[in-house]
C-alpha cells in the first residue's frame, strides 16, 4: 500500500467526524423530536360523523368545499387553553372556518371551558373514546389539522398554535389553497 | 419561540400521562379471550412504539393512547386480520415512525446493511494492515548464539 | 452565602483549569521544568475548587434554600433526606456539575499518581484533561449554573420526579459519569502522545490502569442502571436500546476493545495507531453519549429538557475536543511506526480480531441510535429504530465475539496454533454442544435461539476454564501443584479469566429471558393465582404513609409445594405533588429465578397483579459484577504498582530498537 493511501485512511476518522457533526448541525435546527408529521398528509381526512355539544354536530363530508381547520382539543388540556386566545383571534379574522373535535371530555365540562373562554369553533364534534382521534393520527391535544376542499390534509400542527406558525405556515398554505 | 413549543410539547406529553387514570401497560380487561389472538397481539403490541412516551413500547406504556392502540389492534385482530394487515391499520394512521422493528426499503438500506458493512470493512482492513506490515518490514540480521539462547529464554517466559 | 462560595469557586475553577490547559502544555514544549509542574498543583487545585462546589449545591438541598433556582425546581421540604442529597444530580445542571466533579477527581487522581511518568508526558496529559476541564466548566458557567437565584425565594420547591426516588439514584449516576468521564485520561494520554509523537509500551502500561479503572466502573454503572429499571418500571424490562442506554454502552464496547488492544502495544509494541485511536474514540462517544441526552435532538425517557442553546455548545466541546484530537491523529499517527511483527494466526491476531468485532459492535449501536437523526436530517421520512433491529444486527455479532474469547487466550504470542487450541478446547465445545442439544430437546418447540445463545455461552465459559486448568497445568501434575500454581498466578491472569467469565454468565442470563413467564390479572382480594409452579395468595390491601406519598401496599404470599416460601409486598404509591403514581415492585430473587410482582390499578372486581418468573435474570447483573470484579484484580496486579512502571520502562527502553 503506497503512503500516500495509507495516510487517507487516516483521515477517515475525522472526515466521518465532520459529517457527523454537520448532521447534529442540522439536527439542532429542526426543532422538537417529539414532534411527528401526520401519516395521513395529502390523504383524505378520515371519515367521521360526530354528534355536536348541544345540536348539530359535525361530519367529514360536510366540511368539504373550501379549506378548514379542525382543533382537537380538551377541557382537560392545558395547552389548549394557551392556544385558545389565538384561535379566537383566527375565528374573528375568518380566514377560514374552525372546527373542533373534543377529544375525550364530558361535554359538561366542555360547555364551561367555552362558556369561560370563548367559542371560536363553528360546530363542535364530540369524540368520547378519542376513536375519530385515533383514526387521525392525534398522538396528544392539541393538535390542528389543516383540510383542503376536497377534504385532504394538508398539513398537522402538534401543540398549541403559536402567532408565528399562523404567521409563518399556515397564512402561506392558505395562499396556496386558494382563500387570502 | 421553538423554545416554547418546546416546552409546551412537554406538557402535552406529561397531560396526557396525568390527566387520565394511568392504565398501567396491558390491563386485563384488553385481553383476548383467545390465547392464540392474544399472543399474537402481545407480539406485535412489542413492536410498536408509543408515541406519548417514546421510549416504551404499546405494550409497556401507561398512556391512554397506548391504551387506544391496544385496543384497536386487538379489534383488528378478531375482525381476521393478518399481523401484517392490523399493523398496517396503524401505520396508515401513525406513520412509521410508530414501528420499532424499521421498515427494509431504500431509506434503510443503510441501516440495516450498515453493520455487515462495517464488519467486513474493518475485517478486510485488518487484513490489509497485516499484510502492508510483513511487507514493509525488513528481514531482521541473524542472531548470534548468545542472542538466540536470551531469546528463548525470554520466550519461553512470555509465552507461559 | 454558602452558595456564593460555590459558585465563585466554580468560576475559579475555571481560571485555574485555563492555566492547567496552557502553561504545563507550554512547559513541556519548551522544556521548561517549573512550567510543567504547574499541571500537578493546578489539578488539584481544580479538584478542590470543584468539590467546594458541589458541597455547597448540596448544602443548599439539604437546607431546602428555595432561592436557588435549582433546589426549586428539583427539591422540596418533605423530600427524604437521601433524597434530598442524591437529588443534586437528578436534573441536568446538578448531573454537570457531578461530571465536572468526576473529570476534576480524574485529573487530580493523575496528578498525585503519575510520579513516574517523564515529566513532559505528565505535563501534556495534565493540560489536555485541563482544556477539557476548562470546556465545560465554561458550559456549566454560561448555559447551566445551578447557582443561579430567584428572588424572592419561593415557598416550596416542585420536588423531585418519584421516578428517581429511589436508591438507585444514590449510585447509578455516580458509577456511570466516573467511568464515562475516566476514559477522559485514557484520551489525554493519547492526545499527548500524539503530540510527543511517541507511543511505546510504556505509554500503554500508564493507560491501561486508568482504562481498566474507568471500564469496572462503567460496566458497574451500566449494570445498577439496567438493574434499576428492571426494578422500578413495573414489568421487569432491564434493557430498551434507549437512546441514553446506548450513549452509555457504546464507551463501553470501544472500552473493552481499548483495554485490550493496550494489551498488544504493552507486550509486542505493535497496534499503536489502534489504539491510539480507540482512546480517543471511547471518550469521543462519552461526549456524543452527553450530547444527545442534553440536546434534545434525540427523544428518550432519560433526556434532560430540551435545550437547542445548551446543545449547539456542547456539540462546538464536540468539534474543538473531537475534532481537534481526530485531526491531530490524521497528522501524526502515520508517523508512528510499530515494532513487534506477528502472524495473523496468533494472540495479537485475536486481539486485533476483537478490536475490529467490539468496534463494528459499537458502529452497529451507533447506526441505530442515530439514523432517525440522519434521515430526519436529510429530509427522509420519520422512522424509529427499536429493540427489534437491535436484537437482529447486534446479537448476530455477538456470536463470533462469544466464539473468539474462549479461542484468543489460548493462542500464544507472535504465531498462534489454531488447530493446537481448537483442539484443547474439545470439552468445551462437547459440553457446550451437549447442553444445547439436551436443553432443546427438553425443550422441543421452545425459543432455539436463546438455547443456542446459552450453548454459546456456556463454550465460552468453558473455554476461560480450560485456559485456566491448562496455566495451572490441572490433571498434568499434582494437585497440591496446581493448587500452588493457581495462587501463585499473576492477578492479571486471574482477572482476564473472572471478566471473560462474568460475561459468559451475562450472556446466559440475557438468552434466558425467552423463557420467563408472566400472569396477568385482576384478581379479588383474598384470591389465589399460579405461575411457574408457585401459589400466590393475594391477602390484603393496607394503606400506608409515607414521607411524601401514600400507599397501598399489597400482602401476598408465596408457595412452593404447599410450603409458605415468602410473603411480598408490592406497592402502589402516589405522590401529591406530582400528582402521579408509582409502582413498587416486590421481588424475589435467588440465582435461579426471579419472581416478581407488581400492583396495578383497583377496581370494582379487586386489583390487577402482573407477576412474572424470571429464570436466571439475576445472571446478567451477577456476570456483570464478576466482569467488574476481574477487572479491579487485575488492576491490584502488582505489576501496576508505582515502583514496577518505572523498572518496566528503563527495560523496555534499553531493549527496544531505535526505529521510531
Amino acid at each position: 500500500m503506497k503512503a500516500g493511501v495509507r495516510n487517507l485512511l487516516f483521515i477517515l476518522p475525522v472526515l466521518l467526524f465532520v459529517a457527523l457533526a454537520g448532521y447534529f448541525a442540522l439536527a439542532l435546527r429542526s426543532g422538537d423530536p417529539h414532534e411527528l408529521p401526520s401519516a395521513l398528509l395529502n390523504k383524505e381526512a378520515p371519515y367521521f360523523a360526530l354528534a355536536g355539544l348541544d345540536g348539530a354536530g359535525i361530519t367529514r363530508d360536510g366540511l368539504k368545499g373550501g379549506p378548514v381547520l379542525i382543533n382537537f382539543f380538551a377541557s382537560w388540556c392545558v395547552p389548549c387553553r394557551i392556544e385558545h386566545p389565538l384561535l379566537m383571534r383566527l375565528a374573528e379574522q375568518n380566514h377560514l372556518p374552525l372546527y373542533g373535535i373534543d377529544y375525550k371530555d364530558q361535554p359538561v365540562d366542555a360547555q364551561k371551558l367555552l362558556a369561560q373562554f370563548g367559542d371560536p369553533y363553528r360546530a363542535i364534534g364530540m369524540d368520547r373514546d378519542g376513536r375519530v382521534g385515533l383514526d387521525f393520527g392525534v398522538y396528544g391535544v392539541p393538535e390542528t389539522y389543516v383540510l383542503d376542499s376536497t377534504g385532504h390534509i394538508r398539513k398537522r400542527f402538534v401543540g398549541p398554535l403559536t402567532a408565528q406558525q399562523v404567521d409563518d405556515e399556515l397564512l402561506p398554505l392558505l395562499k396556496q389553497l386558494g382563500r387570502p | 419561540m421553538r423554545h416554547l413549543i418546546g416546552v409546551a410539547s412537554w406538557l402535552v406529553v406529561a397531560l396526557v400521562l396525568l390527566f387520565h387514570l394511568p392504565a398501567t401497560a396491558v390491563e386485563p380487561g384488553e385481553q383476548l379471550k383467545n390465547p392464540a389472538l392474544e399472543a399474537r397481539a402481545r407480539q406485535i403490541s412489542s413492536e410498536l412504539r408509543c408515541l406519548v412516551c417514546q421510549n416504551e413500547t404499546i405494550d409497556e406504556s401507561n398512556a391512554s393512547l397506548a391504551h387506544d392502540i391496544r385496543i384497536l389492534l386487538r379489534q383488528r385482530l378478531t375482525a381476521g386480520d393478518t399481523d401484517e394487515q392490523a399493523v398496517k391499520a396503524i401505520v396508515d394512521r401513525y406513520g412509521d415512525f410508530v414501528l420499532l422493528d424499521p421498515p427494509m426499503e431504500p431509506a434503510t438500506y443503510v441501516l440495516w446493511f450498515g453493520p455487515l458493512a462495517v464488519l467486513l470493512a474493518g475485517l478486510l482492513g485488518g487484513m490489509i494492515w497485516l499484510r502492508r506490515r510483513s511487507d514493509t518490514t525488513e528481514a531482521a540480521a541473524p542472531l548470534t548464539p548468545e542472542e538466540r539462547r536470551r531469546l528463548d529464554t525470554i520466550l519461553r517466559e512470555a509465552d507461559r | 452565602m454558602i452558595t456564593e462560595f460555590g459558585h465563585l469557586a466554580l468560576i475559579l475553577a475555571f481560571c485555574v483549569a485555563l492555566v492547567q490547559a496552557t502553561v504545563p502544555m507550554l512547559g513541556a514544549a519548551r522544556a521548561h521544568p517549573g512550567w510543567m509542574a504547574v499541571g500537578r498543583n493546578t489539578a488539584l487545585v481544580q479538584f478542590a475548587l470543584v468539590a467546594v462546589a458541589m458541597a455547597a449545591l448540596m448544602h443548599a438541598y439539604i437546607t431546602s434554600d428555595f432561592s436557588v433556582i435549582n433546589v426549586v425546581q428539583n427539591s422540596h421540604t418533605d423530600k427524604p433526606l437521601l433524597y434530598k442529597v442524591t437529588g443534586v444530580w437528578g436534573n441536568h445542571e446538578g448531573s454537570m456539575l457531578l461530571w465536572i466533579f468526576m473529570l476534576s477527581l480524574c485529573g487530580a487522581a493523575l496528578a498525585l499518581f503519575s510520579g513516574n511518568l517523564p515529566p513532559d508526558l505528565r505535563a501534556r496529559v495534565l493540560a489536555v484533561q485541563g482544556m477539557i476541564s476548562a470546556g465545560f466548566l465554561i458550559f456549566i458557567l454560561l448555559t447551566s449554573n445551578p447557582f443561579l437565584r430567584v428572588w424572592p425565594p419561593a415557598a416550596n420547591g416542585q420536588g423531585l420526579n418519584p421516578v428517581l426516588q429511589d436508591p438507585g439514584l444514590a449510585f447509578h449516576p455516580p458509577f456511570l459519569y466516573l467511568g464515562y468521564v475516566g476514559f477522559s485520561v485514557a484520551f489525554s494520554f493519547a492526545v499527548a502522545a500524539l503530540i510527543e509523537g511517541r507511543v511505546d509500551a510504556a505509554w500503554a502500561r500508564w493507560v491501561r490502569p486508568w482504562s481498566l479503572a474507568s471500564w469496572c466502573f462503567l460496566t458497574v454503572g451500566i449494570a445498577m442502571g439496567s438493574w434499576w429499571s428492571y426494578y422500578t418500571l413495573g414489568w421487569g424490562g432491564w434493557w430498551f436500546w434507549d437512546p441514553v442506554e446506548n450513549a452509555s454502552f457504546m464507551p463501553w464496547l470501544v472500552g473493552t476493545a481499548l483495554i485490550h488492544s493496550a494489551i498488544v502495544v504493552e507486550r509486542r509494541d505493535t497496534l499503536k495507531s489502534w489504539t491510539i485511536l480507540l482512546a480517543i474514540v471511547t471518550f469521543s462517544l462519552s461526549l456524543v453519549g452527553t450530547f444527545l441526552v442534553r440536546s434534545g435532538v434525540l427523544s428518550s425517557v432519560h433526556a434532560f429538557a430540551v435545550d437547542p442553546l445548551r446543545g449547539s455548545f456542547i456539540l462546538l466541546l464536540l468539534i474543538v475536543a473531537i475534532g481537534g484530537s481526530l485531526t491531530l491523529y490524521a497528522i501524526r499517527a502515520p508517523s508512528l511506526k510499530g515494532g513487534g511483527l506477528f502472524a495473523p494466526v496468533s494472540r495479537e491476531g485475536a486481539l486485533l480480531l476483537n478490536n475490529v468485532l467490539l468496534t463494528a459492535c459499537a458502529a452497529t449501536v451507533f447506526l441505530g441510535t442515530l439514523y432517525p437523526l440522519f434521515l430526519d436530517a436529510v429530509g427522509g421520512a420519520k422512522v424509529s429504530v427499536g429493540p427489534p433491529f437491535f436484537d437482529r444486527t447486534f446479537a448476530p455479532m455477538m456470536v463470533p465475539v462469544l466464539i473468539a474469547m474462549a479461542v484468543g487466550p489460548m493462542l500464544s504470542w507472535k504465531r498462534g496454533d489454531l488447530l493446537g487450541a481448537l483442539q484443547r478446547l474439545w470439552i468445551a465445545f462437547a459440553v457446550a454442544a451437549v447442553f444445547t442439544l439436551g436443553t432443546l430437546y427438553m425443550l422441543y418447540g421452545g425459543p432455539v435461539l436463546a438455547v443456542f445463545g446459552m450453548g454459546l455461552a456456556v463454550w465460552t465459559g468453558m473455554g476461560v476454564a480450560t485456559e485456566f486448568a491448562e496455566r495451572i497445568r490441572l490433571l498434568r501434575i499434582p494437585v497440591a501443584e496446581s493448587f500452588r500454581r493457581a495462587i501463585n498466578l499473576p492477578r492479571a491472569a486471574i482477572g482476564m479469566s473472572l471478566a471473560h467469565l462474568g460475561m459468559a454468565i451475562s450472556v446466559i442470563g440475557i438468552s434466558a429471558s425467552a423463557f420467563e413467564q408472566e400472569y396477568l390479572a385482576i384478581v379479588p382480594v383474598g384470591g389465589d393465582f399460579t405461575l411457574a409452579g408457585y401459589q400466590f395468595h393475594f391477602d390484603k390491601v393496607e394503606n400506608l404513609q409515607g414521607p411524601n406519598y401514600v400507599a397501598n401496599d399489597a400482602t401476598i404470599e408465596v408457595r412452593h409445594n404447599g410450603s409458605l416460601i415468602d410473603v411480598m409486598h408490592p406497592e402502589r404509591r402516589f405522590f401529591a405533588l406530582q400528582d402521579q403514581t408509582t409502582a413498587v415492585t416486590a421481588i424475589r430473587t435467588n440465582p435461579i429465578a426471579d419472581l416478581y410482582v407488581a400492583l396495578g390499578d383497583p377496581s370494582d372486581k379487586g386489583w390487577t397483579i402482573r407477576a412474572y418468573w424470571k429464570p436466571l435474570i439475576s445472571w446478567i447483573w451477577g456476570g456483570a459484577l464478576v466482569m467488574a470484579f476481574g477487572g479491579v484484580v487485575s488492576l491490584s496486579d502488582r505489576r501496576w504498582r508505582v515502583g514496577a512502571a518505572t523498572r518496566a520502562r528503563h527495560t523496555v527502553t534499553a531493549q527496544t530498537a531505535p526505529a521510531e
